[in-house]
């Protein structure tokens, strides 16, 4: 999945404009990084700075305005959508400050998700569901509504659905956002295990110090732009 | 009291801000009462037109003999001998040429309708000279009356309107006989005016029908005269008739397909009611849960139960009256007055109507619009009272 | 179909408001089912009229009489393979309107042989050419009153007195039943001969007469030759192929089919609405979980076809509950036999609920999905930030 020099993002002169009636907001301009295969890395800065849009942009969520971005040796942004959906279910997994689980579904459907748009057989879905859950360990409460887990334990699903397909990059938006500092140790903890256990590479968007200590490296955003690779 | 209205009256406002969210369901819940409103008053107009032509023409003091055993004019025949009896009766006014009574015989024959152009069976009735004066409310609107002993014919409005070649001046040939159409009638939207007229001495021959009749019409002295008119008709042992008041003997004579049309109206109404019922209840359901978080606010803060649900009712009811009201107004304008024509099964003939709104119609709709916003706004209301308020406020 | 417990929890989310949605596309398909068994109750004497059938009237109207021996002539013209004469009797039973049914004399020699629609065993055949104050009666007749073969039934006919004014009196020796769903059972059925001799007035007069024709593609020529034989003489006849008989009664009756026509797209029009409405605000809720289904890599056309599939199954739960009631309740047969003695809901029908169940449920759904469908991830996503 990675390119020659091990690089799995790489993220070209990138710049993305909101357009809302006559006005257009320019919220990243001119943005190069790259990713090392394995880096656990943290993006930092104030609201506004453009995190989430990067974000968003590497795992094609949408689409930049100008530029390129690469994963693995796929060029993400000259899809279609349909291709990006599929690229998507495959290579990607994602985490969100808000869990984003479908309160309808149990854990463990939640965790099934993303395995209902493979080939996969029941049974072999509910393996990889199992696995997934253990992982996080969350096996005891697999059939609960996500109404009575708490908020670390549906952040815990979120995670087992994100890494359910076994992605190769995992992108997480504020994931300890909502949590106490306890259950976001937790988390924290459980991201640190996949990228030293499992070889994930993740991409953390965050605005606590305390969760970008744990990342491998940290950059920084202020108004769409990266600052500095070293904290002020 | 007041502290409860003001309450009532702050939360309704408070509501109403945030209708606009809701303007889909509101419509959904408002047009599915207007639509229920609309099929109801629709088609119990038909019934009320219906029984409104049947009824009209039928003065207490007319009275109308038939044979015993008789159920309506076709079935009847009556003799020479027996008419003469009959006006000769206690309690028949006399004019100074006679009594006021005639004597009628009766055929149906086939016309085409203007509307569709197949045939409908029309009553062509033989009436005496004094038939006009009898039934009392007849007017020629065009061309004149037909004279005697010849073969002239005037047609009721209704049944010029609904059968072609019932125009003025128009040659019908019918069977073996040819008619002139001389003059147009009109009594008062009533059921002669569905009928064609001639001379019953002219009618006789033509149909081979000798010296019999079917009906004997009476102008009775008063209203009360009737009961000893009837008394002294049917224990006369040369007569074996039966008496009515007309109006009464139209009423009997419409009752079974004004029965049926207002059965089949109630019946789809009450379906559609209830399926408007389920809209409602939908709405104000989704209203109800929509705004959890503001209610439980609103009673956190010291808004009792009552005044929470009142203005769920209250919203409710507006919805209600508002579709109702749009939906009878629709009725109204598309279907007051608009003409049509049927056949009645008991005298097989066509019965020229209007639809007919009538107030007391309108009044029912909108009794049967604010039941269904009542009861669909109830449920839901109950239930925002009931809202434990602490779960509420965490609501999203 | 590993999708379907998607669709299916998303249905169970709000459980009151799916089912209010559920009734009330029930409530809509039930009254469908039952305008259409009504309909058909209506102008079932147009489906079921033979294609090789004419009926011969008195040209004047329904009314008036015809001669007897008219039927002779009539079956001397070219074309004509049979004419059986019926007589309206009004017969009333137990001196109660209400009692109401169709009573006719007839032609009894070839009444069945013109009417293949009335099923008579061979044996109640023969019983009633033998019996003079023999009786044939519908099966739905019978079952009405609680009648059976051997019963002794007492007409009065206010239009044909007997001579010494008493009651007639019929013995049934048959129950006949239709050959097919839609044939009406409810009539009464006599002899001519015993008619005619024991009524007060009227000898060799009958009422209209029922003509087979050898070849139903000459159906109008050979009306015109009947019509045309007897054009200019005392009684002039009008004769016209059976369905175009039938009707013209129905249209004396009115347009019943446009005011059913009418309520029905009011109550459809409704429907969609309100299950249009509770689909796009369903949706509506859930625009962020649709964003995770995308970001998930759900594609846009399965995120469509997903809401698609839930108010289809909503169209068709409801639906199909509906028609099914309906059609239910039209195997109980008439609740009003004297004015509607046919009451089925016939198969076309059927097909025309089911493909509006279908329609419903692709109508409600669309917007809703194409909504779903072109939701921005990144837009769907950012509410909570």
């Amino acid at each position: 999945m990675t390119s020659g020099n091990g690089v799995l993002v790489r993220v070209e002169n990138v710049e993305k404009v909101f357009r809302r009636g006559s006005e257009e907001i320019r919220v990243l301009s001119g943005l190069s990084l790259e990713v090392p295969q394995g880096e656990f890395l943290a993006l930092m800065g104030p609201s506004g700075s453009g995190k989430t849009t990067l974000l968003n942009l590497i795992g094609g969520l949408d689409r930049a305005t100008q530029g390129a971005v690469h994963v693995g040796n796929e060029r993400i942004d000259t899809m279609s959508d349909r291709q990006r959906a599929a690229w998507r279910a495959r290579h990607v997994g994602l985490v969100f400050q808000f869990y984003n689980l479908l309160p309808v579904l149990s854990a463990e459907r939640n965790v099934e998700l993303p395995l209902l748009l493979t080939p996969l057989s029941k049974s072999e879905r509910r393996a990889h569901v199992e696995t997934a859950l253990k992982i996080v360990g969350l096996s005891h409460r697999q059939r609960h509504s996500p109404r009575t887990l708490s908020g670390g334990e549906q952040q815990r699903v979120g995670i087992a659905r994100a890494i359910v397909t076994d992605p190769t990059l995992l992108l997480c938006d504020e994931p300890t956002g909502d949590l106490d500092r306890m259950a976001g140790d937790e988390i924290l903890g459980l991201l640190q295990a996949l990228k030293h256990e499992h070889g994930k590479t993740i991409i953390m968007v965050t605005h606590d110090p305390h969760a970008s200590a744990r990342a491998t490296r940290t950059v920084y955003l202020n108004k769409g732009r990266l600052t500095s690779e070293k904290p002020e | 009291m007041t502290n409860w209205l003001t309450q009532l009256a702050s939360i309704t406002l408070f509501n109403l801000r945030t209708v606009g969210e809701r303007k889909g369901s509101a419509l959904a819940a408002a047009v599915g009462i207007s639509g229920v409103v609309a099929v109801f008053v629709g088609v119990l107009s038909i019934a009320e037109g219906f029984r409104a032509a049947m009824t009209i023409s039928g003065p207490d003091d007319v009275a109308l003999v038939l044979r015993n055993g008789a159920d309506g004019e076709m079935t009847s025949v009556l003799s020479r001998e027996e008419v003469r009896l009959i006006g000769t009766a206690p309690g028949v006014a006399r004019a100074p040429d006679g009594p006021l009574a005639s004597a009628e015989p009766f055929v149906m024959i086939n016309l085409p309708k203007r509307s569709t152009g197949t045939d409908a069976n029309v009553p062509l009735r033989g009436v005496e000279k004094a038939a006009a004066a009898v039934r009392g409310d007849l007017r020629v609107i065009e061309g004149r009356m037909f004279e005697l002993g010849r073969n002239e014919i005037v047609a009721g409005a209704g049944a010029a309107r609904s059968f072609a070649g019932l125009d003025v001046g128009h040659k019908l040939r019918v069977g073996q006989n040819d008619w002139d159409l001389v003059g147009i009638f009109s009594g008062g939207g009533g059921a002669a005016e569905s009928e064609i007229w001639t001379d019953a001495a002219v009618l006789q021959p033509a149909y081979h029908r000798g010296e019999s009749f079917q009906s004997v019409f009476a102008r009775l002295t008063s209203a009360d005269a009737f009961d000893a008119f009837r008394d002294a008709v049917t224990t006369n042992p040369q007569l074996k008739v039966k008496a009515f008041r007309h109006g009464e003997f139209l009423a009997e004579q419409s009752t079974m397909l004004t029965g049926f049309i207002r059965g089949f109206g109630i019946f789809i109404a009450s379906l559609m009611a209830l399926g408007a019922l389920f809209g409602a209840l939908n709405t104000m359901y989704s209203a109800v849960a929509a705004r959890t978080r503001e209610i439980a606010t609103l009673r956190a803060l010291g808004f009792g139960a009552g005044p929470v649900i009142g203005s769920v009712l209250l919203e409710s009811l507006v919805l209600a009256l508002v579709g109702g009201a749009a939906g009878a107004a629709a009725a109204y304008a598309a279907f007051d007055g608009f003409q049509a024509a049927t056949m009645n099964w008991q005298t097989f003939s066509q019965v020229a109507f209007s639809f007919a709104v009538t107030p007391k119609l309108l009044a029912t709709a909108v009794i049967w619009a604010v039941t269904i916003g009542f009861l669909g706004g109830l449920f839901p209301a109950i239930r925002a009272a009931r809202q434990p308020i602490a779960v509420s406020l965490r609501e999203t | 179909m590993k999708y379907f417990y998607l669709v299916w929890s998303n249905m169970k989310r709000r459980k009151l408001r799916t089912s209010l949605t559920l009734l009330s596309v029930f409530v809509a398909f039930l009254l469908f089912g039952l305008l259409c068994t009504i309909k058909e109750a209506f102008t079932a004497g147009v489906s079921m009229a033979g294609a090789d059938r004419l009926v011969v009237r008195h040209k004047v109207s329904l009314i008036m009489n015809l001669p007897v021996s008219y039927g002779t002539r009539i079956e001397q013209i070219p074309g004509v393979a049979q004419a059986v004469h019926w007589t309206w009797f009004n017969g009333i039973y137990q001196n109660e309107p209400k009692n109401f049914f169709g009573s006719f004399s007839v032609d009894p020699e070839r009444f069945f042989s013109i009417h293949p629609e009335y099923v008579i065993p061979d044996d109640q055949k023969r019983a009633w050419l033998s019996t003079r104050t023999g009786a044939a009666v519908g099966r739905t007749l019978a079952v009405r009153f609680g009648w059976k073969i051997g019963d002794r039934i007492p007409l009065t006919s206010p239009i044909w007195p007997r001579k010494g004014d008493g009651a007639w009196e019929f013995d049934i020796v048959s129950v006949y039943d239709g050959a097919q769903r839609n044939t009406d059972t409810s009539g009464f059925f006599f002899r001519y001969d015993y008619f005619d001799e024991g009524r007060a007035y009227g000898e060799g007069l009958v009422g209209w007469y029922m003509v087979r024709v050898t070849d139903a593609d000459r159906v109008t020529e050979v009306a015109k030759a009947i019509d045309a034989a007897f054009a200019n003489s005392p009684h002039e006849t009008k004769t016209e192929s059976e369905g175009a008989f039938a009707q013209g009664f129905v249209q004396q009756v009115g347009n019943i089919g446009a005011i059913l026509i009418a309520i029905l797209s009011a109550v459809f029009f409704t429907i969609l609405l309100v299950t249009g409405n509770t689909i796009a605000q369903s949706v509506r809720e859930r625009t962020e979980e649709i964003g995770v289904l995308k970001a998930l890599g759900f594609s846009n056309v399965l995120v469509l076809a997903l809401v698609l599939a839930e108010s289809s199954i909503i169209a068709t739960l409801g639906g199909f509950a509906g028609l099914g009631l309906a059609w239910f309740i039209s195997l109980g047969g008439s609740p009003i036999p004297a004015v509607l003695p046919v009451f089925y809901l016939p198969a076309q029908n059927i097909v025309i609920g089911v493909v509006l169940v279908l329609g419903l449920g692709i109508l409600t759904g669309i917007l809703p999905a194409l909504r779903a469908m072109h939701l921005q991830i990144a837009v769907a996503l950012r509410r909570h930030a």
